[in-house]
């Protein structure tokens, strides 16, 4: 079975058909997932429930990249 | 990269009126184009870091999205130093697709400078600043019969 997201305003179907916040980033390539911030369906999700929030079929789904640096050495 | 000249002012000036703190933002375009300048706040209210504020960055990018355009790349300024990433920019560099741009206020001229980072290592991305309108690739190149 598979289920249909909206992943970054971009339709995808995923397998299997429930997964977390979690094992859809890994599934989206991103390597270090607490340095995203995720929202489902125009929501915050914490870091600390990225292993508990499950994902149901259409839920809406934008995670981006921290953006900071610094200009010191 | 190539970026219209009403952008690239916009950041500098953007850059001029958060001095001696940074300024930071999103440039979104399409392709490696970028048409439009998204200033947001830095958080963390420093003259020596930068952080996105979540909320602002996530109503950015759906305002980008809502006009077809995508994060081509960030900006953040450098007040005092150089236009290259700092070691602290080259660590906080998770995004491997979205260009890193610096604008440095460090000479009398402004300097602004494009990168690629990723997983630490930093290339050179050259920046052509085109005069004229401020346009989507595709118009410009309907409007110029090419």
């Amino acid at each position: 079975m598979i289920m249909r997201l909206t992943i970054n305003g971009e339709k995808k179907e995923v397998a299997p058909e429930s997964m977390t916040v979690t094992e859809l980033l890994k599934h989206q390539g991103v390597e270090i997932p607490d340095m995203v911030s995720v929202q489902v369906n125009g929501g915050f999700v914490e870091r600390d429930a990225f292993d508990s929030s499950i994902l149901k079929e259409g839920d809406e789904v934008d995670f981006l990249y921290f953006m900071g640096g610094g200009c010191f050495a | 990269m190539e970026m219209c000249k009403s952008v690239y002012e916009k950041i500098i000036e953007h850059a001029r009126r958060e001095t001696p703190l940074e300024a930071c933002g999103y440039l979104g375009g399409k392709g490696k184009t970028v048409i439009e300048a998204y200033c947001l706040t830095n958080i963390d209210q420093s003259r020596e870091h930068f952080s996105f504020d979540p909320k602002e960055q996530f109503n950015a990018v759906l305002t980008m999205r809502s006009k077809k355009q995508l994060a081509v790349a960030v900006y953040h300024s450098h007040p005092v130093t150089p236009a290259r990433p700092s070691q602290e920019d080259i660590r906080l560099a998770f995004d491997p697709e979205i260009i890193n741009v610096i604008v440095s206020l460090a000479a009398q001229e402004p300097e602004v400078n494009a990168f690629r980072i990723v997983k630490g290592d930093v290339t050179e991305e050259p920046l052509v600043v085109i005069e004229g309108l401020c346009e989507e690739p595709e118009n410009r190149e309907r409007r110029n019969g090419t």
